[in-house]
């Protein structure tokens, strides 16, 4: 390949770009993803991002259940979705190739390893010709890269076995990304320095990678364009980029510290929730500690027994652990002790799938449990709000004395995007204060406003008493089998839940406050609403957003604000469980939107279901 | 900003131990007793259990508020009611669990849990197992009348192969688990047994559970005059007892009988009962009851009676660091090569930008 004769580069100002790396698991697709959207981040684009990879750590390689995928959309506007489709996808292999070129739009870049295309993984997909050869690709703009063999050439000398060389190739099509998107590769190589610092060679064989990968792009007369994606104009203030799962171990620590309590976080591995754990387990000097118990019963155990004990207890999990965990949420109702149980939902019923997104465990964790169990239920919308709505999580705990439950999902728990640091002295003080006057003490007497009971630590001298699971004694906390007792007990512990409405923000409604349209939501589906409201406002629709991040209670002004329109769609990864609350609830004639596909829906297919609605009389 | 504190507003108790017995608080066995009504069914061996527990709490001279008893299900679960204490009536198996946070939480603590052959090796083995091998300074008292007591009269864990309950009309064809080979393969740092009816055994018994730090297991061996009337009766009534137990002591040969003539010898690696002074046996010859020994407390977790004298008494007492020990000892680490967290610092941790 010859340079002498190589035309000028274009370069194309564009507002997004959408890009899908996908390969084998074994790829390190996650890791050039992240990379690529760090340095996105840092130069100052929005971005959003949704890792999609398998439950196997490793499947067989070149498989289809291998295939792993990241997407990225950076962007130089506002965005709040990760893109319905891909503008470029980086295919590393036959079976990335296959599973995902589904996905991209006719005329849309395909960057594909074609060294990977040999007869033994084309027949192991299923590929009886070579696509790259027969022609089938001709609606894409093809791009077929040697990228093993120019990987391996810069890669020479350093006397790497070609396993070490090949686990290098993803930085090599980073670095062609990079260049074809004008990004500096300055953050990555200190990345790598900084990982790879005291093993040189494998740290100077990646850094080679990125630059042959930037330097083909550069040389090649392949790309006759490169693209520029000017910084967004997010407000001011310090940013980072976040994960959902990063930033509720973020909102739990804060809000420890702004309760001067210290937190115990009891947790049992489970996927999409383990991150948290890990995270929390370094944060040992601010306060927290951390309990990797034998099973998700003993994880939520140890948590309530923390809380007893004067900590902030906390125990997180996903929906089969939630199953495991409802007998000791309903502990934690019948004694009333704080307690935060973290949901971070994936693909149900029984194990699903494990990796993939659903919000489906609404109607479990609100009425999961025996008997009349009343549980304050909170969502995140978007990743970096996990922060918010983890300390929010833990106000309404510590000051009502209750188990609060929040639901993330797979989704909001992996995907990032860039978040604004909150000034930490301008957060509130969410401070309680443990009962210490044994003069007048009863364990169940309870406070006029929020009907929380004492917390009467143990250590505490004239304060001991007894609770559990037997149901108790109105005031006294005595075991009680009093009829009228039991009946007034579980209109108490439904009003201190109920009441909680009187403290928690309206709904706020984005668009008119009246119209044809209300599409209301809650949890990680905020950002592919938001878009398509965006959308349909922009054609001059009546169409309004209104997003749910209180579950239970429901903000006071529900109703009303439902009342306001035509119509109401209530788009859900389940099939239709806020929906049934509430039409239920409010008596409204609302209609279910539903997908579970273990994906995030599509802008597009809200617009268009918002579209149907309204042609409707 | 406000510094972590700790998560009580009260000052730590002193460190449970006998040398700090001298500064510690004077309560009689009333102190212990609360106002609540116990309700077992009359002649249950749990009213032994509660008795000596209350008698023998002002030996440890800690702070009533500062003692915790938590429970789970089955008769064994009412016990925290009957204490003056605090006390926490939990969930069918899961005590442990609880325990396990609240000792984290608040080392400061003397923690007892107080479960059943049921609660603690049916639903709940999971948990008494880890809190063991986590050496968890908890101090187990596991109430062992080989049957459901509450829910009147199914075969438990260790009723005896072939018990005709009512469950198992035909016999139990579950082999019973042994609660002390558990707890020593668990990791335990201490393992006893007792007798609900042997008052003195029994107290000084939950004496030695009370002082260990660590995990310390104690089986019960207690009667249910309802639903498994006379269940050890064989061994444990007063005429028979001093030949068909054996009380083990630290250091002292196992000599056992009404006039101290019978003893446990080791024959190869078996043990036989010998008689003293029969074809030329002495004392000497008798094995020496070690209870650091982990050899010796699996040989004792294995034999009964009618084999064998039962054995009774600590089996197992052995230091090591306690969980609460290893994670503070994490913690004072983290704080001592970082310092204090700065909740600033943990936000603008990695790379942030900024956006004018």
């Amino acid at each position: 390949m010859t340079t002498t004769t190589k035309r000028p580069v274009e370069v194309l100002e564009l507002d997004r770009v959408t890009i899908r790396f996908a390969g084998d698991s074994g790829d390190g697709m996650q890791l050039t993803g992240t990379q690529f959207t760090r340095t996105a981040a840092v130069f100052g684009n929005d971005i959003s991002t949704l890792p999609d990879f398998p439950a196997e750590i490793r499947a067989p390689a070149g498989s289809l259940p291998g295939v792993s995928g990241f997407q990225l959309s950076f962007s130089s506007s506002d965005i709040h979705t990760p893109g319905d489709q891909p503008d470029v996808l980086v295919a590393m292999n036959p079976a990335a190739l296959k599973s995902n070129l589904g996905d991209l739009p006719p005329g849309g870049a395909l960057i594909v390893n074609e060294d990977a295309f040999t007869p033994a993984n084309l027949t192991k997909v299923g590929y009886t010709a070579n696509p790259l050869l027969d022609g089938s690709l001709s609606s894409w703009n093809l791009f077929a890269i040697p990228i093993g063999v120019l990987n391996a050439r810069a890669l020479e000398g350093l006397g790497l076995t070609s396993k070490q060389v090949d686990l290098t190739k993803n930085f090599f099509a980073l670095g062609l990304m990079f260049w074809l998107y004008e990004r500096s590769m300055e953050p990555t190589l200190k990345w790598i320095d900084d990982k790879f610092g005291k093993r040189p060679v494998i740290a100077e064989s990646n850094k080679r990678a990125l630059k042959a990968g930037y330097a083909f792009g550069e040389t090649t007369e392949m790309f006759h364009t490169t693209y520029r994606v000017p910084a967004a104009h997010l407000p001011a203030g310090t940013y980072r980029n976040i994960t959902g799962n990063e930033a509720t171990a973020l909102g739990l620590v804060v809000a420890g510290q702004k309760a001067g309590r210290d937190l115990f976080y009891g947790s049992y591995p489970i996927t999409p929730a383990s991150e948290i754990l890990h995270q929390l387990s370094t944060y040992k000097n601010y306060g927290v500690k951390t309990f990797q118990a034998e099973d998700e019963i003993a994880a939520i155990g140890s948590a309530i027994g923390a809380s007893y004990g004067g900590a902030l207890g906390m125990t997180g999990t996903s929906g089969p652990g939630i199953a495991l965990k409802s007998e000791a949420m309903n502990l934690a109702v019948m004694v009333e002790l704080p307690l935060i149980v973290i949901d971070v939902q994936r693909a149900g019923p029984s194990t699903g799938m494990p990796t993939k997104t659903e919000q489906a465990d609404l109607l479990q964790v609100l009425y999961g449990r025996n008997g009349d169990s009343p549980i304050v239920v909170v969502a995140p919308a978007t990743p970096s709000e996990c922060f918010d709505v983890a300390f929010e999580a833990v106000r309404l705990a510590l000051k009502y004395m209750t188990p609060v439950v929040y639901l993330s999902d797979a989704f909001l728990a992996t995907g990032a995007e860039p978040w604004r640091l909150p000034d930490v002295d301008s957060l509130p003080d969410i401070s309680v204060a443990n009962r210490t006057e044994p003069e007048g003490f009863y364990p169940y007497s309870r406070d006029p406003v929020t009907l929380a009971r004492p917390w009467a630590v143990p250590g505490t001298p004239g304060l001991e008493h007894r609770i559990g699971g037997l149901e108790k004694a109105d005031v006294l906390g005595n075991v009680s089998y009093d009829p009228d007792n039991h009946h007034l007990m579980q209109t108490l512990r439904a009003a201190k839940v109920a009441g909680i409405a009187n403290d928690i923000p309206d709904l706020e409604v984005f668009g008119p406050e009246q119209g044809d349209l209300l599409i209301l939501g809650w949890g990680s589906t905020y950002g592919s609403i938001r878009s398509a409201v965006e959308r349909l406002q922009a054609d001059g629709r009546a169409v309004a957003h209104a997003h749910l991040r209180h579950l239970n209670p429901f903000p006071r002004n529900t109703g009303a604000v439902l009342a306001g329109y035509r119509r109401v769609l209530v788009p859900e990864l389940n099939l239709g469980q806020l929906l049934l609350l509430v039409r239920a609830r409010y008596l409204v004639d609302a209609v279910g939107y539903d997908r579970v596909r273990g994906k995030p829906f599509r802008i597009a297919e809200i617009v268009a279901e918002a579209e149907r609605l309204l042609a409707e009389h | 900003m406000t510094e972590p504190v700790s998560s009580a507003a009260v000052p730590e108790g002193p460190p449970l131990s006998p040398e700090n017995a001298a500064v510690l608080v004077q309560l009689t066995r009333k102190d212990f007793v609360s106002d609540q009504e116990v309700r077992w069914c009359p002649g249950c061996g749990d009213y032994s259990i509660l008795a000596q527990t209350q008698k023998l709490m002002p030996d440890f001279g800690f702070p009533k508020e500062n003692i915790v008893f938590i429970s789970g299900i089955g008769c064994s679960g009412r016990l925290p009611y009957y204490m003056n204490t605090y006390g926490f009536h939990s969930i069918h198996g899961r005590a442990p669990t609880i325990a396990t946070g609240l000792k984290a939480a608040r080392p400061d603590l003397m923690v007892w849990v107080i479960t059943g052959d049921g609660d603690a090796l049916s639903i709940g083995g999971n948990h008494i197992l880890h809190s063991m091998r986590r050496n968890v300074d908890i101090k187990v008292v596991m109430f062992n009348n080989r049957i459901y007591g509450l829910t009147k009269g199914q075969a438990s864990p260790t009723s005896e192969f072939g018990k005709v309950t009512k469950s198992t009309p035909a016999g139990t064809i579950d082999q019973p688990i042994s609660p002390l080979s558990v707890a020593l393969a668990a990791e335990a740092s201490f393992i006893a047994r007792s007798v609900d009816t042997h008052t003195e055994h029994l107290q000084g018994t939950l004496n030695r559970v009370g002082w260990h730090r660590g995990s310390a297991f104690v089986e019960v061996l207690q009667n249910c005059n309802i639903f498994n009337d006379g269940a050890y009766r064989e061994f444990t009534d007063r005429e028979v007892r001093e030949d068909r137990m054996l009380v083990l002591e630290n250091g002292k040969p196992m000599v056992f009988g009404k006039d101290r003539d019978q003893g446990i010898r080791l024959s190869g690696h078996q043990p036989e009962v010998v008689r003293i002074g029969q074809d030329g046996i002495r004392e000497a010859d008798l094995l020496v009851h070690d209870e650091t020994d982990p050899l010796i407390a699996f040989m004792l977790s294995r034999i009964f009676w009618p084999e064998f004298p039962v054995p009774v008494g600590v089996i197992r007492d052995v230091r090591r660091p306690t969980h609460d020990e290893l994670m503070t000892a994490q913690t004072d680490a983290a704080l001592a090569q970082r310092g204090v967290g700065d909740i600033r610092r943990l936000l603008t941790g990695g790379e942030t930008w900024s956006v004018e």
